[in-house]
């Protein structure tokens, strides 16, 4: 456990003397700040697909909603950054649940596949009702409503902070799961859920727990993403922000703390360098996910773990 | 227009449209019957169809009717093949788990799809329709081609019903389907079945896109679409069951149909999705028939 609080904070600790002595470029500054609240959506999706062993496909309802719930607030209603961020959470929780009790009566194949189509309900139902969210085109939020304790949430250094402090609040949660009898037991349901409820574990309320859990972290990611940077449009909804997040956590090691982290890093650049060669950079996600299948089934983090440092959570 | 020839001509395009996506869902629910997985690039393989039938049409000139046969022909073969080859290189590396498999045909999904807008662009181009006769409806005109649609399609589910039901070929498919172990220990060559049938699914999809383009146009990003709505066909219809999927495409699409004409196709999808909620509510273990994970 100490090696495991050592290895985190120092992780956390790296990315804030980054910050601190300058080391990044105006550019890198704010692909580190997206990157780090992506990561925190990674993480949540890590919680359920990692450690539960469900796979979804339709994670970018939670990001949405919470996206949505804080940015349609603040747009319509004028909350201000605090009232809008609890909304947020109150509702991805509980759309969380909702959809938990629904997709957990199937199982397997059935989940990816009922996960992925609420998650275009939702899509299609932002395009409808596009005189509310403005569809596809979306909308921003005004720099004037972005204030915080009145601090200037689009000043990138307090932006990067503001990000910092999100991801390092998911991934805390998720070490302390990790280490919690509660996590240990999402685990066993992981590797073999009949066993787990052979032993009298309520595998159903588990897994619905985990859902809950995983859907709300995402829902944070995606309402810190709208306050920071902005923006709130239609595309946060589609398949690929529900693809993204699977991709994150398989290369950087599903079942790993930092998994998430490290996956965000490498395809955001991936896909960054891709797009200045090319408008199908899509292609690159294409090629990482049958390369992760094909020849890398542990992931950066994981297969380190499986060979080196057990002790990682 | 009155309500009465109104719904008629509604009833008439959801016909069209049910036409198609019976050929689309019953590709899907043919690989998943046979192989236990699960095609995520399905639409993929359907927007392929789409784009080199256009591709075919664009190198004859002269009667698009030549055009079109020769794109009947040729298209399904192309993208049967592409099908086949991609299992070959991926899929059976992967011993055709569930999960691996889902997150593998994602990846050949952007993989296709990116190629697509590479290559053919991001517009949406048409393609002729190889005759042009319109049929007088007393209340409006319809167009032949439309009714050539419904009727090929009958063609070709009634063919595959004739496969699967009276042939050698049919026998080997269900017998794999029921149980593989068993079907293998009895000689049948397991491997190269799956291989055929991922490829056949894939082309029959094809077939959809064949009949489809002269109405719809081609675009690159045309596969999401239908694979929704082939999901929710093959949910409510049960997957690996003929019958159930063509009676569910009819129910879809002709529903999808009506909705689309008289308020907004994004409402006829949302409806469409939630059905599938009370399916599950109902029987909740009926999905995709009992599968073993």
């Amino acid at each position: 456990m100490r090696k495991n609080i050592i290895l985190h904070l120092s992780a956390l600790a790296t990315l804030f003397l980054f910050e601190m002595l300058g080391i990044f470029s105006e550019y890198h500054q704010g692909n580190f700040a997206r990157i780090l609240v992506l990561a925190a959506y990674g993480v949540g999706y890590n919680i359920l697909f990692g450690y539960t062993g469900l796979l979804s496909l339709g994670h970018a309802l939670f990001f949405s909603a919470g996206l949505y719930a804080s940015g349609l607030s603040i747009y319509h209603l004028d909350y201000n950054i605090e009232q809008s961020l609890l909304l947020a959470i109150c509702i991805s929780a509980l759309i969380s649940l909702i959809i938990g009790f629904l997709a957990l009566r199937t199982i397997g194949v059935s989940f990816m596949i009922v996960t992925l189509m609420f998650s275009q309900i939702a899509y299609l139902s932002i395009l409808y009702f596009g005189s509310i969210t403005r569809g596809d085109e979306g909308f921003v939020i005004q720099q004037s409503s972005r204030v915080f304790l009145s601090m200037d949430l689009s000043n990138p250094t307090i932006r990067y902070y503001s990000a910092l402090l999100i991801f390092s609040l998911c991934m805390l949660t998720n070490l302390w799961i990790a280490k919690s009898p509660f996590g240990r037991v999402l685990v066993a349901i992981r590797e073999n859920s009949e066993r787990a409820l052979m032993l009298g574990y309520n595998v159903k309320l588990y897994k619905l727990f985990s859902i809950i859990i995983s859907g709300t972290i995402s829902g944070l990611a995606g309402a810190s993403y709208g306050i920071l940077f902005g923006y709130v449009g239609a595309s946060f909804a589609a398949v690929s922000y529900s693809i993204f997040p699977l991709l994150w956590v398989l290369i950087g090691g599903a079942g790993t703390v930092l998994g998430p982290l490290i996956g965000a890093i490498f395809m955001f650049y991936l896909i960054d360098y891709a797009s200045d060669i090319t408008d199908a950079y899509m292609i690159i996600v294409g090629v990482a996910l049958l390369f992760v299948t094909l020849f890398a089934r542990r992931g950066i983090l994981g297969e380190l773990r499986y060979r080196f440092y057990k002790w990682i959570a | 227009m009155e309500l009465g020839p109104y719904l008629l001509f509604a009833s008439l395009e959801g016909l069209v449209h049910a036409a198609v996506l019976s050929l689309i869902a019953l590709g899907l629910s043919l690989v998943f019957g046979v192989m236990r997985i699960v095609n995520v690039a399905h639409g993929e393989f359907f927007m392929l169809g789409a784009i080199i039938t256009w591709w075919v049409s664009s190198l004859v000139s002269g009667n698009p009717a030549i055009g079109f046969l020769l794109a009947l022909l040729v298209v399904p073969f192309i993208v049967g093949i592409t099908a086949v080859f991609s299992d070959w290189l991926i899929l059976r590396h992967l011993k055709y788990d569930p999960e691996a498999t889902i997150i593998a045909t994602i990846g050949i999904l952007y993989i296709i799809q990116q190629f697509a807008l590479m290559t053919f662009g991001p517009d949406a181009r048409p393609v002729e329709q190889p005759f042009n006769i319109r049929l007088d409806l007393y209340w409006f005109g319809f167009s032949a081609y439309k009714f050539f649609v419904i009727l090929s399609a009958i063609i070709l589910l009634i063919t595959i019903w004739l496969v699967m039901t009276k042939t050698k070929f049919g026998l080997i498919l269900r017998a794999t389907q029921l149980d593989s172990e068993i079907a293998q220990a009895f000689g049948i060559p397991i491997s190269r079945v799956y291989n055929i049938v991922f490829g056949l699914g894939a082309a029959i999809a094809a077939v959809g896109a064949v009949l489809i383009v002269p109405i719809q146009q081609a675009h690159y990003l045309m596969g999401g679409e239908p694979l929704l709505l082939a999901f929710i066909v093959v949910i409510i219809g049960g997957l690996g069951s003929l019958k159930g999927t063509v009676a569910a495409a009819i129910l879809i699409g002709m529903s999808d149909g009506i909705i689309s004409v008289f308020f907004s196709p994004n409402i006829a999808k949302i409806l469409a999705t939630l059905l599938v909620v009370v399916v599950l509510i109902i029987k909740p273990n009926g999905l995709f028939g009992t599968t073993k994970t």
